[in-house]
């Protein structure tokens, strides 16, 4: 099937696009012409006579390239009443996203050519999304020895992280580094001091003093992303920084940044949405690693997204089941469902002003490609027609049981939120479509 | 007057009027422990589950007598280890138990927050008898009970609060319930005690106990968890004994008619010397027995009495 996406707003960071209307065909998998007003029957009525282009009125959408989420956690193999690849990816299509990274913290960890074949064989079963696994950089996680990189590299795997934990020998990060570097692939680094973070369920603050919960003190955080920079610094290889949650460690990006050094980095929805006066009511559904910070960490997240020192929003989709959440707040298991909500917040940065369209959709688009190096992020004619389209005025309510993903655990339940994916192409085929008609004026959904 | 609350889960949430009502009912619930039939028929009928998943002999005996001496059922369950180590889950435990309809279910739990997920899931009313580092109302209230019976006031007094603040309940409810009754509290610890922006309670912070006993009138001792020393919050017992216990040299600092306090259990010669936990100064065991009609008064009240 072919389809000639009409009318829409097309915004494509990768070719500073920003233009309405502009039509988008695309056929056999491929973005095949970009331009204003094609016609719907082609040669002469060809394509419409042969019954194999469809249609899609996209008048007050935005049309942009597929959406990529860079840090999901996926759940299987292991932890299947969490989450499956399955219900992750239906989650993922169904928010516009094309990509996802899955980490490897799943039962057994993904330290080893077997369970990265086997995620990427039943992502493809599932044919919906594509699924990058991230494979660990120690054996087990464990931060001891180095996992096989480059067989885990030929097996499919787009990045190595422990994440969930940091590896807290800086010897052992330095050799991952140099060796990821050395067959170009990428190292995310989860930042956080296990001695200073230890027993710590909530950020340390005036809110934990209140609550009586130990606290994870910021610093915790800072102090390895620190030491990361001055690794890649030395090294002189990249390392991207997973889900950023303080000021201080947005300061020591953005100056890294300046000195040369390779540092890119990630921040997750919930840190630019929320802070840990949400907890006051011991939600567990809050609770969350690293933790929800102050008013003044959210700002400089904010500030960071805006001047580029965070390169990418990722959800840190961390689906968990009801027994992982409806316990005491010290015995909960840390983690936000976020795949369904990612876009929705991002927009509340664009239309707060904080963001523009152009720079949100980059930071959950292209650059994550360019991180992870892996394909996607445009929609430059000859490109795989991976493409979503949203509605960034579709005012919706989050309700939680309605989640695709097994994870119904957010801290967003109840929330009024505007924009909504409508239609999600993968390698050029319909992977989701809002199942509400759109006004097609005759064209409609074909 | 009634109490228009389901559930006591901190002082935080109670206003001084109702601080008010319940010591005010407490008082009158007094006179009923030193009858010679100790004995009410006020709650007859009703049942009262004590659900205690931390050790606790105060706490709970009190409990106990107190739902007792109103002629309520009382139930003990002490459950050694936690929840979740022991299969079931703090939810489940409790929905079993409230199937059986009780009108009260008194929780200790060592996570902060464990009485509120009750609260909300749960039809009977719930006691907050201690969870985690957050708060310990009912301490709080005996301890506001004894010093209004031993001063004739709280508003205005000077009370110092000395020990591991971070790591203290009790500290937080007692910070709760003194400061909206009008007192000036201080606190007192090394600064590994004295969690971040304690100040924001609107309490007076010192490093050294010497400053904060200063013209006191009362002075509350906090007890030092011992596993504490494991975690580096102090380096010794000894150390701590000579820099933080409340002693018969310091103690002269404080006013003439100083009242001491504890909430129990005492470490003797550790934050407290014998002298003064025996001495004319202290009101510990005055504690114990209030708690009985504190405890009796919040039962009443919130099974639908009125004070």
């Amino acid at each position: 099937m072919n389809y000639l996406l009409k009318g829409g707003r097309v915004v494509d960071p990768s070719q500073q696009l920003d233009s309405c209307p502009l039509d988008i065909l695309v056929e056999r998998g491929v973005i095949v012409k970009l331009e204003d007003n094609i016609a719907k029957t082609g040669a002469a009525g060809r394509r419409a006579k042969s019954g194999d282009l469809q249609v899609f009125n996209l008048e007050g959408m935005v049309v942009a390239p597929g959406l990529i989420d860079m840090h999901t956690h996926l759940r299987e193999p292991g932890f299947e009443y969490k989450e499956t690849i399955r219900t992750g990816s239906e989650a993922a299509v169904a928010s516009g996203f094309t990509s996802i990274a899955c980490m490897p913290n799943t039962n057994p960890v993904n330290d080893n050519r077997a369970v990265t074949e086997f995620i990427k064989r039943k992502a493809q079963e599932c044919g919906l999304v594509r699924v990058y696994p991230v494979a660990t950089i120690t054996v087990g996680s464990e931060g001891a020895h180095l996992a096989e990189f480059a067989d885990l590299k030929d097996a499919g795997a787009v990045a190595f992280s422990d994440d969930g934990k940091p590896v807290m020998n800086a010897g052992i990060m330095r050799r991952a580094l140099e060796y990821a570097a050395s067959i170009g692939m990428p190292v995310i680094s989860h930042c956080e001091d296990l001695n200073l973070s230890a027993g710590g369920l909530m950020n340390e603050g005036w809110i934990a003093t209140k609550l009586g919960l130990p606290g994870i003190p910021g610093i915790a955080e800072d102090i390895m992303v620190a030491r990361d920079i001055a690794l890649a610094g030395f090294t002189g290889t990249p390392v991207h920084i997973a889900h950023v949650s303080t000021k201080e460690a947005v300061s020591l990006i953005r100056n890294a940044k300046t000195r040369g050094i390779g540092v890119t980095a990630e921040t997750a929805p919930h840190y630019f949405s929320l802070t840990d006066e949400f907890l006051e009511e011991f939600d567990t559904n809050g609770k969350v690693n690293p933790p929800l910070r102050t008013p003044d960490d959210l700002q400089a997240i904010k500030e960071g997204l805006r001047d580029g020192t965070i390169d990418a929003i990722a959800s840190d989709h961390a689906p968990h089941g009801r027994t992982d959440k409806e316990v005491e707040f010290e015995y909960a298991s840390a983690g936000i469902s976020g795949l369904e909500t990612s876009l929705a917040l991002g927009l509340r940065l664009v239309e707060e002003g904080a963001l523009t369209l152009t720079q949100l959709i980059e930071k959950m688009s292209i650059m994550p490609a360019k991180i992870l190096k892996i394909p996607g992020g445009t929609l430059r004619v000859g490109s795989v027609a991976d493409i979503t389209a949203f509605d960034p005025g579709m005012a919706w309510t989050v309700a939680l049981p309605l989640f695709r993903s097994r994870g119904k655990n957010s801290p967003f339940g109840g929330w009024a939120l505007r924009g909504k994916a409508v239609l999600t192409l993968v390698n050029g085929e319909v992977k989701y479509r809002n199942p509400l008609p759109l006004d097609g004026g005759g064209l409609g959904w074909g | 007057m009634k109490l228009q609350k389901k559930d006591i889960l901190g002082i935080k949430d109670l206003s001084i009027e109702e601080i008010n009502l319940i010591l005010d009912t407490a008082d009158s619930f007094v006179e009923v422990s030193t009858r010679e039939i100790k004995k009410v028929p006020t709650l007859r009928g009703k049942t009262i589950v004590n659900l205690f998943y931390e050790a606790s002999t105060r706490t709970r005996t009190s409990f106990e007598i107190a739902g007792k001496r109103l002629s309520a059922d009382t139930i003990n369950i002490s459950a050694s280890t936690s929840s979740v180590v022991k299969g079931e889950t703090l939810i489940d435990t409790a929905r079993n138990l409230e199937a059986m309809n009780p009108d009260v279910i008194v929780i200790r739990h060592s996570a902060a927050g464990a009485p509120h997920l009750l609260a909300r899931l749960l039809k009977p009313s719930i006691i907050n008898a201690g969870d985690g580092a957050h708060e310990h109302p009912t301490q709080a209230l005996l301890d506001m009970l004894t010093i209004r019976a031993k001063k004739g006031k709280i508003a205005g007094l000077k009370v110092a609060i000395v020990g591991d603040i971070a790591h203290s309940r009790v500290a937080r409810s007692n910070i709760y319930g003194l400061t909206k009754m009008g007192a000036l509290v201080a606190v007192a610890g090394p600064a590994t005690m004295l969690p971040l922006h304690i100040e924001k309670m609107g309490v007076a912070v010192f490093r050294h106990i010497n400053e904060a006993i200063q013209d006191a009138d009362i002075i509350m001792m906090l007890r030092v968890q011992t596993e504490r020393e494991k975690q580096n919050i102090f380096p010794s017992l000894r150390e701590y004994a000579a820099y933080f216990s409340l002693n018969t040299r310091n103690i002269r600092r404080a006013k003439d008619d100083v009242l001491v306090m504890h909430p129990g259990p005492i470490n003797r010669g550790v934050e407290i010397s014998p002298d003064i936990a025996d001495g004319p100064y202290s009101i510990i065991l005055e504690q114990v027995t209030n708690g009985v009609a504190v405890r009796m008064a919040l039962l009443y009240l919130l099974t639908g009495g009125t004070g």
